[in-house]
C-alpha cells in the first residue's frame, strides 16, 4: 500500500473507533494516538521527500499511487506530493494534533465530536494527497459536511444560523467548483482523446480558450469561497464566532488553505491563459479584501470577530499573491498560508481558552488578564506580534517573500494594489494592539475575573506546539522556502508557455 | 573575526533564558544573568572596535569588513536576505555607543528597578533590545536592518508599556509603535522599490561607488521624479519616524511614560538615531544619486530642530524637556549630514554628524539617568515639585551640571566640538542656515539651564519623604558618562569616521567656535537672570506671548491633529463604515438572497398541491400552448 494512503487511513479508524468506544479515556486515548501518529507521519513524510529530492529525484510528485476507482469517467484515486502539499500536510498535522488537545474537556457527546472531527480530518488529508480532479472534489466536500453539525451542534451564539450560513456559502462554492471541473474534464484531451481527470496529465494539454474563459473563473471563485475572497467572505465571521475552539482552528488553520491550494493547484495550473488574461479582475478582489478585512477588524468588539476579519485579511493576501503569477510571490502565498494556518489555530485557541474562563468574548469586559492569567496572556501577544508581521516570527518571512514578489510587476496597476496591500501592516497592528491592550493590559475590569486560572497541562501544550512552530517557521525559513519555491517551477512553467 | 556574531547572539541568548525562566529565578538573580552577558558584549565589542580600527586600514582608507554572512531567506537568485555582521568605521562606532550605554542601564537599572514586579522581565526585554540594535548597526544589508529595525520597534513597544496597568504606559507604546510602523510602511516600500531596480540588497553593493546600477531606477520617473529619489525618500520616511522628524515626532515625548532607564537607553542614546544611521549607511546613495533628497533631510532636520527645541522651552515635565531637547539634537545630526559633502574637508558634516551622534548619546544618556536619579528621590516628574536639590543630590547635580553645560556646546566638554563641527559645515553649506542653527544652540543653552535651575536651585518644594541621593549602582553610571563627556571632545573622531574613512583632521574654525559659545552664554545668561531666583519676567514674557506660549506649551496642537485623523478619520468614518458596509450590505445581500429563495418556495409551494386534477388540468393547457405554438410558426 502506498505511504501516502496511511495519511487517509489513520482518520479513518479513528471515525471507526469512536463508535466503538464509550469511555471518556479511551476515546482520548485514541485521539491522541491518532494525531500523533498523522503528526510523525508529515515529519517523516517531510524528512523523505527532502531526502529524495536532494538525492536529484526531480519528479514532480513523488510517492505516487494510481488505482482506477470509476472506469466510465475514468476517475483514479491516485495521490502524489510536491512540496506544497507536503507543507500544507504538515501544517494540517500539526493543527489537527493541537485542536484534540484543544477540545480534551469537549462536553456534551465528546465521543460524537471527535467522531465528526475525524472525519473533517479525512476530507483535509484526503485533499492534500489527491492528484486526481474527481477525488479531490470529493475530500473537499466530506471536510465540508461536518462543520455543519459540528458547528451546529457544538457551537455557541446563533449558532443554527452560522452553521447554515457557512454551509450554504461553501456549498454555492463547490457548486461553482463541480461545473468548473466537469468542464475541465470534458476538455482535457484534443478531440477523440481519452479525457482524463488526473491533473498532471491534464497539465500536459491545452484547454481551449474559450473553454478556460467559462471555467476559470467558476473554479477561482468557488475555490476563492473557501478562501474568503471578498464579497464571499461573509460566513466567515459568523461561522468562526459560533463555532466551538477546535473547529475555528481546523477551519480557518487548514480548511481555508483548502482554498488557497485549489486556486493555483487546479485553477492556475490547469488553466494558466486564461489565469494571465483574468487575474486582473481578481486581484482587484483580493486586494479589497486585503485592507477591507483589516478595516473592518479594527472596529469589531468581538474577540473571534477581529480575528476573523484578520483571517479575511490574511487570507485575502494568499490570493492576492497567488494571482501575482510569479514564483517569488506564489512562494510568498503558500508561506502565507502556513504562517495563516498556525497563527490563526493559535489565536482561536487562545480565545477559545479565555472565553472559557471569562464566559466572554466582548474586549469592553475585559482587561488586566495578564495579571491573572500570565501564561495565556503572554502567549496571546506573541500571536499578535506574529500576525502583525513580527521578525523572527513566520507571519514577516511570508509577507515579505509576497511584497517582494509582487513587486516584480513594473506597471502602475500591480505596482498601486501591491502599496495598498503593503499598507495593511499598519492596520494590522492598529486592531492587534488594539485588542491586546484592551483584553490583557490595563486595570481588572471584572473583579470576578480574579479568581480565574491559567492554563493547564492541555492547553500549554497545545499553545506550545504552535508557537514553536510559528518561531521555527520565522527563524528558519530557508528550508520551507526553497522546498516550495522548487516545486512552483511546473505551475510557472506553465503560466509562461 | 566570526566571533563577532557572538555581539548579537549574545544578548538574543540572555533573552531567551530570562523570558523562559525569569519567572523562576529571583529578581536579583536575572538582573545579574542580564547585566553581566551585557558586560561580556561590551568587552567583546570593544575588543572588535579595536582590532577594526587598528588593523582595517588599507592605503589611509578604511576598508569594509564582513567577518560573518549567511542566507537566511532567498527570494529570487539575486535577492536574499542575509544575516550577517558588517564592520565599518560607523558600525563599530555605534558599538561602542550601544554597548556603553546599554551597560550603563543594566546596571543603573540594578537599582533604580529594584523592587519593581516583573524585574525579570524588564531585563528580558533590556536584552532584547540590546541584541536588535545591535544587529540594526551591524547589518550587512538593508533587509536585514529592516529586520532589526522591527525588532528594535516592538522592544521599545514592550518597555514603554512596562508598567501595563498604568492606561498612559498602554497608549503611550501602541501610539509609538503605531506611527513609527507607519514610517515603516515608507521604508519597506522604498526598499523593495530600490532592490527592485538595483536587484541586491546589499549595502557593500549599494554604497560600493558603482553608480551603474542606479541607471536604471534613476531615468524612471514618478509624477516628475525619478523612482530612485521616491526610494530613497521613503526609505529616509522610515529613518524619520524612529528618529522623530516632524512630523512624526509625536510618538517619543509620550514614551517617556516608560522606566526613565529605558528612556535613556532607548529614546535618547540609541534607537532615536537609527534614522541617522540609518542616512549615514547610505550617505553615497544619497549624496551621489539623489542630492534633492539629502538637502530635504537637512532642511526638515533644522525645522524640526527649531520646532522642537521651541517646544522644550515651556514644558515643565522634566523628562518632556529631555524629549524634546532629544528631538532636537536629532535634528541637528540630520542637517550635519544633510549639509555634508563627500570626502575631505566636504566631508566635515557627515563627521560632525556621527560626532555629535556619539558624544549626545553619552550626554544624553546621563541627563536621562539624572533625571531619573532625581525622580528616585522627589517621586515626580514636575519641575515645581522640584527645586534646591543641589544640596541633597551633590553627585546627581554636578553630572547633570556637566552634561548640561556639554549639551549647551561650552568647552572643553564634549558636545561642544561636535555641534562646533556641525555648525561650521552648515555656514559653509548656507550662511542663513547657519544662523538659524546657532539660535537653535542658544535656545538649547537656555532650555536646559531653565531645567537645571528649576531642578536644583530655587526654592525647595515641600517633600513627604527627605530627597536623598540615590545608591552606588545608580550614582556610578553617572560619574562614568560624566568622565566620558568630560573629555570625548578631544577624541580625534575624523582619524576614525569620515565620509570616504580617509583620515580627516578637525581644525576648529576660531569664527564660528567663538560665535556659538557667545550664543551658548547668552541662553545661559538669560536662564540665570530668569530662574536662578524667582523672578517674574517669565511670567511676564509669558504673558506679552500668551498665544505662542500656549502654542508652544501644547506642542502646537500636532497630537490634536493626530487624534482627528485616527479617531475621527480613519475609526470613525473608514473603520466603522466599512464595517457597517461589511454587516449591512454584503451580508444582507447574502442573507437577502436567502431570504428571496426561502420565500420563492413559498409561493411555488401552491402547484405541488397533490391533485391529479390540477396537474391534468395544467398538463393539457401546456399542451394547448405548444401546439398552438408549433402551428402558428
Amino acid at each position: 500500500m502506498n505511504f501516502l494512503s496511511l495519511f487517509v487511513l489513520i482518520p479513518v479508524l479513528m471515525t471507526c473507533a469512536m463508535f466503538l468506544l464509550k469511555d471518556i479515556r479511551r476515546i482520548r486515548a485514541v485521539m491522541v494516538t491518532g494525531a500523533s501518529l498523522l503528526l510523525v507521519l508529515a515529519v517523516t513524510l517531510t524528512v523523505m521527500f527532502l531526502g529524495q529530492r536532494s538525492a536529484g529525484n526531480d519528479a514532480e510528485m513523488l510517492f505516487t499511487a494510481d488505482v482506477l476507482w470509476f472506469a466510465p469517467l475514468n476517475i483514479h484515486y491516485s495521490v502524489g506530493v510536491d512540496g506544497i502539499s507536503v507543507a500544507m500536510l504538515l501544517l494540517s498535522s500539526i493543527i489537527v494534533f493541537t485542536g484534540v488537545f484543544a477540545s480534551w474537556k469537549m462536553s456534551p457527546l465528546p465521543r460524537e465530536f471527535f467522531a465528526w472531527y475525524s472525519l473533517l480530518s479525512i476530507g483535509v488529508f484526503g485533499f492534500f494527497i489527491s492528484t486526481d480532479l474527481f477525488t479531490m472534489f470529493l475530500f473537499y466536500e466530506v471536510a465540508l459536511i461536518p462543520m455543519y453539525l459540528l458547528i451546529g451542534v457544538w457551537g455557541t451564539g446563533r449558532k443554527e444560523y452560522s452553521a447554515m450560513k457557512l454551509t450554504l456559502m461553501l456549498m454555492g462554492g463547490s457548486a461553482l467548483l463541480l461545473v468548473g471541473i466537469l468542464g475541465i474534464y470534458f476538455h482535457s484531451a484534443p478531440e477523440g482523446g481519452q479525457l482524463s481527470m488526473n491533473i498532471l496529465e491534464i497539465s500536459k494539454n491545452t484547454i481551449p480558450m474559450n473553454a478556460q474563459y467559462l471555467f476559470f473563473p467558476l473554479t477561482f471563485v468557488g475555490f476563492g469561497v473557501l478562501g474568503a475572497m471578498f464579497p464571499f467572505h461573509t460566513w466567515s465571521p459568523d461561522g468562526h464566532a459560533s463555532a466551538p475552539t477546535a473547529v475555528s482552528m481546523l477551519h480557518a488553520g487548514v480548511l481555508m488553505k483548502l482554498g488557497g491550494y485549489g486556486c493555483f493547484r487546479v485553477a492556475i495550473y490547469l488553466m494558466p491563459e486564461a489565469a494571465n488574461e483574468l487575474s486582473w479582475i481578481f486581484l482587484i478582489l483580493t486586494g479589497i479584501s486585503v485592507v477591507y478585512g483589516a478595516f473592518s477588524a479594527i472596529k469589531q468588539t468581538d474577540l473571534k470577530y477581529i480575528n476573523a476579519y484578520s483571517s479575511v485579511s490574511h487570507c485575502g493576501l494568499v490570493l492576492f499573491a497567488i494571482l501575482m503569477l510569479n514564483q517569488t510571490a506564489m512562494t510568498g502565498a503558500v508561506l502565507q498560508m502556513l504562517s495563516h494556518g498556525l497563527m490563526t489555530a493559535l489565536f482561536f485557541a487562545l480565545i477559545g481558552m479565555i472565553y472559557g474562563r471569562t464566559h466572554t468574548r466582548d474586549i469592553r469586559e475585559m482587561g488586566g488578564l495578564m495579571k491573572i492569567m500570565p501564561f495565556l496572556s503572554v502567549c496571546f501577544v506573541i500571536a499578535g506580534l506574529a500576525s502583525l508581521g513580527l521578525p523572527g516570527l513566520s507571519g514577516f518571512v511570508a509577507e515579505m517573500t509576497v511584497f517582494v514578489g509582487s513587486f516584480e510587476h513594473t506597471d502602475t496597476f500591480h505596482r498601486v494594489f501591491t502599496i495598498i496591500a503593503c499598507s495593511s501592516i499598519v492596520i494590522t497592528a492598529v486592531y492587534i494592539l488594539r485588542m491586546v491592550g484592551k483584553v490583557f493590559y490595563g486595570a481588572v475590569q471584572n473583579k470576578d475575573h480574579l479568581a480565574l486560572t491559567d492554563a493547564v497541562w492541555f492547553e500549554r501544550l497545545s499553545v506550545i506546539v504552535l508557537i514553536v512552530a510559528i518561531a521555527g517557521l520565522g527563524m528558519a525559513p530557508l528550508w520551507v522556502s526553497d522546498m516550495i519555491h522548487e516545486s512552483l517551477a511546473p505551475i510557472i512553467e506553465q503560466l509562461i508557455k | 573575526m566570526e566571533y563577532t556574531i557572538l555581539i548579537v547572539l549574545l544578548p538574543m541568548l540572555t533573552f531567551i533564558v530570562l523570558g523562559l525562566l525569569g519567572m523562576k529565578l529571583k529578581a536579583c538573580t536575572s538582573g545579574l544573568i542580564g547585566t553581566l552577558s551585557m558586560a561580556v558584549t561590551t568587552v567583546i565589542s570593544y575588543a572588535t572596535a579595536w582590532i577594526y580600527f587598528t588593523g582595517a586600514r588599507v592605503d589611509g582608507v578604511y576598508q569594509k569588513w564582513v567577518p560573518f554572512n549567511i542566507e537566511w531567506l532567498r527570494f529570487t537568485d539575486t535577492l536574499h536576505i542575509d544575516l550577517g555582521v558588517l564592520l565599518d568605521p560607523i558600525s563599530a562606532m555605534m558599538l561602542i555607543v550601544i554597548t556603553t550605554v546599554s551597560l550603563m542601564v543594566h546596571i543603573y537599572s540594578l537599582g533604580y528597578m529594584k523592587g519593581e514586579r516583573g524585574f525579570e522581565r524588564y531585563y528580558a526585554f533590556l536584552s532584547l533590545f540590546s541584541c536588535s540594535m545591535l544587529g540594526l548597526v551591524l547589518a550587512t544589508n538593508i533587509f536585514q536592518m529592516y529586520i532589526f529595525w522591527e525588532l528594535v520597534g516592538v522592544s521599545s513597544y514592550l518597555l514603554i508599556g512596562f508598567y501595563y496597568t498604568k492606561p498612559e504606559a498602554i497608549a503611550a507604546s501602541k501610539k509609538a509603535f503605531i506611527v513609527t510602523r507607519f514610517a515603516d510602511l515608507g521604508f519597506l516600500i522604498g526598499i523593495l522599490l530600490l532592490s527592485f531596480f538595483t536587484q541586491t540588497f546589499d549595502f557593500g553593493v549599494l554604497t560600493s561607488g558603482d553608480r551603474s546600477i542606479f541607471t536604471q531606477a534613476a531615468g524612471t520617473t514618478f509624477m516628475g521624479c525619478s523612482v530612485l529619489a521616491w526610494a530613497t525618500a521613503l526609505i529616509f520616511v522610515g529613518g524619520a519616524g524612529k528618529s522623530a522628524m516632524f512630523p512624526l515626532h509625536i510618538w517619543l515625548p509620550d514614551a517617556m511614560e516608560g522606566p526613565t532607564p529605558v528612556s535613556a537607553l532607548i529614546h535618547a542614546a540609541t534607537m532615536v538615531v537609527a534614522g541617522v544611521y540609518l542616512v549615514a549607511r547610505l550617505f553615497p546613495v544619497y549624496y551621489f544619486e539623489t542630492p534633492e533628497v539629502l538637502h530635504g533631510v537637512a532642511y526638515l532636520g533644522a525645522f524640526t530642530s527649531l520646532f522642537a527645541a521651541v517646544i522644550a522651552c515651556v514644558q515643565t515635565d522634566i523628562k518632556r524637556v529631555l524629549a524634546f531637547s532629544t528631538i532636537s539634537q536629532i535634528g541637528f545630526m540630520m542637517v550635519a549630514l544633510g549639509v555634508s559633502g563627500y570626502g575631505g574637508h566636504n566631508g566635515t558634516g557627515y563627521m560632525a554628524g556621527m560626532f555629535h551622534l556619539f558624544t549626545h548619546a553619552m550626554f544624553k544618556a546621563l541627563l536621562f539617568l539624572g533625571a531619573g536619579a532625581i525622580i528616585h528621590a522627589v517621586h515626580s516628574n514636575e519641575m515645581s515639585h522640584m527645586g534646591g536639590l543641589r544640596k541633597q543630590l551633590p553627585i546627581t547635580h554636578i553630572t547633570f551640571l556637566i552634561a548640561c553645560l556639554a549639551i549647551a556646546g561650552i568647552p572643553p566638554f564634549s558636545g561642544f566640538f561636535s555641534k562646533d563641527e556641525i555648525l561650521a559645515a552648515t555656514f559653509s553649506f548656507a550662511p542663513a542656515m547657519g544662523w538659524i542653527m546657532s539660535f537653535i544652540a542658544g535656545l538649547t543653552a537656555f532650555y536646559m539651564f531653565r531645567l537645571y535651575y528649576n531642578i536644583f536651585w530655587g526654592t525647595p518644594a515641600e517633600h513627604e519623604h527627605e530627597p536623598h541621593e540615590a545608591p552606588a549602582s545608580m550614582t556610578t553610571p553617572l560619574i562614568i558618562l560624566a568622565a566620558v563627556t568630560c573629555v570625548a571632545g578631544f577624541i580625534p573622531f575624523g582619524k576614525f569616521v569620515s565620509s570616504d574613512g580617509a583620515d580627516y583632521i578637525i581644525h576648529l574654525e576660531a569664527s564660528v567656535a567663538i560665535t556659538s559659545v557667545v550664543i551658548a552664554l547668552i541662553g545661559i545668561a538669560v536662564a540665570t537672570v530668569f530662574y536662578r531666583k524667582k523672578s517674574s519676567i517669565p511670567d511676564r514674557l509669558e504673558q506679552t506671548f500668551n498665544g505662542l506660549h500656549n502654542a508652544a506649551k501644547h506642542r502646537f496642537y500636532i497630537d490634536e491633529v493626530y487624534l482627528f485623523i485616527t479617531k475621527r478619520i480613519i475609526f470613525n468614518g473608514i473603520s466603522r463604515s466599512i464595517a457597517w458596509f461589511d454587516r449591512h450590505v454584503i451580508d444582507g445581500a447574502m442573507n437577502g438572497l436567502a431570504f428571496v429563495t426561502n420565500k420563492m418556495s413559498f409561493a411555488i409551494r401552491g402547484l405541488q398541491s397533490g391533485q391529479i386534477q390540477q396537474y391534468l388540468l395544467v398538463f393539457l393547457a401546456g399542451l394547448l400552448l405548444i401546439t398552438l405554438l408549433v402551428l402558428v410558426c
